[in-house]
């Protein structure tokens, strides 16, 4: 109201104030945005205080129960002077190589089935009710009969991660493949694609978000698949520093495996995140971004 | 082609569209039978505009999709061009109720979607995309995706996606009913002027089935009204409007003999609307 009433002389006023209100809630939402990240760092050092506090103090045992500085003790060894089995890179690039590569299997095969599923209904009707054996099976008991199939080598790892993450994807591939806005498959036959376009360009474009969403997910169960295989039995990974530091009752080396797995995890997880930016850029913004 | 050949030299004015006697029916999820159309008798000329109102859900929509090819008529016969429908005629345009562009593709790459499929090179796909963009006042916009406009601006899209195929035959369910009002009236105007100006270069404009529940919008836009009855739909009544072209639908609406076509085709399309009502209300109860 005042800033239509406001001259010359009123207008700045008015501008002046508008600004400074718009800076104190830019103010304001910083120091939330603080205080939320002040809170959570807070959290974490009361957390590993009490375990350190509670260890040292013998009140539980520190030998069955290890404590935070042990255990990051054990990671500068480990990074500093490498593990038993080699270097810690090593072991980490053994694990990642074997979930990356289970991953991808995967994902294809997942994919590529689910789309193909979705599409052809005949397909669909023959092949459903062995999908859903399958699925209701605790595949990761798979994983000793790959070691036997397979050996101590990478490809027991890959196949074990291959089961875990095939599922999700190709679940979530076939549904997406189903679930295709009926309005857009017309529209596209309509302007004239073929069967094959249908699928190219209108089925796989909007099962694509479907498709992300195991992605995440299954990349974990990929890394799941690859550590499991490691500790049943293996040469060098991560899941190896695992088991071989429960057979010499290192509590901290188990932690401290955790803790590289987690971090691993995190990173590869960021870096899909990013891909899936770049890759629906036509998908309107959650509310609050942009 | 064969429908090229009967285009350029009718027969004794075959028409473009004919149905006779279709009848469609659905499977429904419980098993029985719903007959959406039945007994359906209409035929549509050459560069005619026909609209066909009716009760809400009576089937006008499935009379689009039978025409299309998208469905078989269960019973009877749909001719487009002196020939039988057996598929989707690569002359046969479709403006669906809903938004139908594709989200993924920019707002070129969506008017060019029509032309690549149909195998046109890729430069000379975005050289008439860009020309109906043009056309319908995106040119601005053709690097946007469709979630960056407006509900009025994705519409035109999906007409520059349907005329950028130069459709003989153009069917259109209920485009503009999720439009507001006044963009709805506007977008009324330009169709015209696109349908008038599609095909300029030569022939004949393209033949509209235009789909609506709105009777004003039909009077406005149309050559000829058929009234549909509750459903299963067939046609109660043909109504041919006289109002000269070129129009402006704000203007035609209140013109005396618009009201007076609106008076006679509404003690028609009434009745069915009330039935349609009655039968709902005794539904829910």
């Amino acid at each position: 109201m005042s800033l239509e009433s406001a001259e010359s002389v009123g207008a700045p006023v008015a501008l002046n104030m508008t600004m400074s209100r718009k800076e104190a809630r830019a103010r304001a939402n910083r120091r939330r945005r603080l205080l939320v990240f002040a809170t959570r760092v807070l959290l974490l050092v009361a957390f590993l205080a009490t375990w350190e506090i509670l260890a040292r103090t013998e009140t539980i045992d520190p030998f069955n129960f290890s404590m935070p500085s042990k255990v990051w003790d054990q990671i500068v060894q480990w990074t500093l002077h490498g593990t038993p089995q080699g270097s810690l890179g090593e072991q980490i690039g053994y694990t990642l190589y074997e979930a990356l590569l289970g991953w991808i299997i995967g994902v294809t095969a997942g994919v590529a089935l689910g789309i193909v599923l979705g599409r052809v209904r005949f397909l669909a009707d023959v092949l459903g009710p062995y999908v859903k054996v399958l699925n209701a099976m605790p595949r990761i008991v798979l994983a000793p009969i790959f070691l036997i199939w397979f050996g101590l080598g990478v490809p027991s790892k890959v196949a074990s991660a291959v089961v875990l993450v095939f599922f999700p994807v190709f679940f979530n591939a076939f549904q997406g493949a189903r679930e295709v806005d009926r309005n857009l498959v017309a529209n596209a036959r309509i302007l004239g694609a073929s069967n094959r376009r249908v699928t190219l360009q209108v089925v796989i474009p909007s099962a694509t978000s479907w498709i992300f969403t195991s992605l995440h997910v299954s990349f974990g169960f990929a890394l799941i698949g690859a550590i499991v295989g490691e500790y049943l039995g293996a040469a060098k990974g991560i899941g190896l520093l695992v088991a071989a530091s429960q057979g010499t009752f290192n509590t901290a080396g188990v932690y401290a495996a955790m803790v590289i797995l987690a971090v691993v995890a995190l990173l590869t997880e960021g870096l899909l995140t990013f891909a899936e930016k770049r890759l629906f850029r036509w998908k309107p913004g959650a509310p609050g971004e942009r | 082609m064969n429908s090229g050949d009967v285009r350029d030299n009718p027969p004794g004015g075959t028409p473009a569209i004919e149905l006779r006697g279709a009848s469609k029916a659905f499977r429904t999820p419980s098993g029985a039978w719903h007959t959406a159309v039945r007994d359906l008798d209409l035929t549509v000329g050459r560069g005619e505009f026909v609209a066909v109102v009716g009760p809400t859900g009576c089937g006008k929509s499935t009379t689009l999709t039978l025409v299309s090819g998208l469905e078989e008529p269960t019973e009877g016969e749909v001719l487009v061009g002196g020939e039988p429908v057996t598929g989707i005629r690569p002359e046969v345009g479709f403006v669906f109720q809903q938004d139908a562009v594709f989200p993924w593709r920019t707002v070129l790459s969506n008017v060019m979607a029509g032309p690549r499929f149909r195998g046109v090179s890729k430069a000379e796909a975005r050289e008439r995309a860009r020309d109906w963009l043009a056309r319908v006042g995106l040119a601005a916009f053709a690097d946007r995706y469709p979630h960056q406009l407006s509900g009025g601006q994705r519409k035109r899209v999906a007409l520059a996606q349907t005329f950028v195929n130069d459709p003989a035959i153009l069917l259109m369910d209920e485009p503009f009913s999720a439009l507001d009002v006044q963009t709805r009236a506007l977008m009324s105007d330009e169709l015209l002027e696109l349908w008038g100006g599609s095909r300029a270069g030569g022939g004949t404009a393209a033949s509209v089935v235009f789909v609506t529940h709105d009777l004003e919008e039909a009077i406005a836009l149309a050559d000829k009204v058929v009234v549909m009855t509750a459903g299963p739909a067939t046609v109660k009544r043909v109504f041919p409007i006289d109002l000269p072209r070129p129009r402006q639908v704000e203007s035609v609406r209140l013109e005396p003999r618009f009201i007076e076509i609106y008076r006679e085709i509404w003690s028609s399309l009434g009745e069915e609307v009330r039935i349609t009502r009655e039968r709902g209300a005794s539904r829910v109860a």
